[in-house]
């Protein structure tokens, strides 16, 4: 039965903990807003960039979970469910989930900044639930700002099946 | 205005945050997001992929939970970590609801340190979105 067969191949195990090429994201006031909007905050700081300084930041805050958006480059991945790329399963897989994330801040996320983010996969691991044989990956994203300090470490959990 | 040391106690519940998500919020969370996957707003997609309807992004419920935890505290603290799991779908037009009960108070390295459970409800009462957080107080 196929189903019984490992989904995690020797390809895949061997890209565990290698970083990924560095990705520039912005973080403006426009992007601020927008997220904001989005997720239905109405605290003015996060849209009018005097009650933000009033609040005691230096522009818009970014909301909890916003981390910048990456630099769009025509032809390049477009962002979302990441776990397609690379050495694929042993079975094709064409449905994904989204896990689970966890953000660890290290420093504040202004509009204006300009963040650095670089990933690896942390982990691979495969799973039988009710959606049938699951493959889960685990990537830790780690953002920097210009100044080289970390400001956050993204922990995704994706699902395939 | 916003949470305060003194009032605050392991085993409180903090003020709850209600949601319920229209499908336009749905295309403004994936333009600010920048997640276009098509099951969050194709019906014919999303049921190509053996769902029953579009379902609301895993991602935004993280934030709605952020956005508990940040509404809380009202500018008297920041968060250190959070984050949740996804373990049940949620859908447009439905309510989604976002607790939080203080779990532990504590002092560490001169921080006033504040552990938390979050999670989101679905109009059954099921726990679609467990997680915790860490915040820490001015």
């Amino acid at each position: 039965m196929a189903d019984s067969e490992s989904l995690i191949t020797d390809e895949m195990r061997a890209t565990i903990g290698k970083e990924s090429s560095p990705t520039t994201l912005e973080v403006d006031k426009t992007s601020v807003r927008m997220f904001a909007r989005a997720v239905g905050y109405t605290d003015p700081m996060y849209y009018d960039e005097e009650a933000a300084k009033a609040a005691g930041h230096k522009s818009l805050p970014a909301p909890p979970g916003y981390l910048g958006t990456p630099v769009f480059k025509p032809g390049g991945a477009s962002r979302g469910p990441s776990s397609q790329s690379g050495p694929q399963p042993s079975r094709p897989l064409n449905r994904i989930l989204n896990g689970g994330t966890e953000i660890e801040y290290f420093g504040p996320i202004v509009a204006g900044d300009t963040l650095i983010s670089i990933s690896h996969t942390a982990a691979f691991e495969e799973r039988q639930g009710s959606i049938g044989q699951m493959l889960i990956t685990t990537s830790k994203t780690v953002y920097k700002n210009p100044a080289g300090d970390v400001v956050a470490i993204a922990t995704g959990t994706g699902i395939r099946y | 205005m916003g949470a305060n040391w003194n009032d605050i106690s392991e085993g409180m519940s903090i003020p709850d945050l209600k949601k319920n998500c229209s499908t336009q919020q749905l295309v403004h969370w994936a333009a600010a997001s920048g997640d276009f996957y098509q099951i969050h707003y194709d019906i014919p997609f999303a049921k190509g992929t053996g769902l029953d309807n579009i379902i609301v992004h895993g991602a935004l419920k993280n934030a709605f939970l952020g956005q508990l935890i940040a509404d809380w505290l009202g500018g008297a603290g920041t968060i250190k970590s959070y984050g949740c799991s996804y373990r049940g779908m949620d859908f447009p037009d439905q309510d989604i609801t976002c607790k939080g009960v203080v779990t532990k108070k504590y002092e560490e390295n001169g921080e006033k340190l504040v552990d938390l459970e979050v999670w989101t409800e679905n109009p059954e009462g099921r726990k679609t979105s467990p997680g915790t957080a860490t915040v820490v107080l001015n």
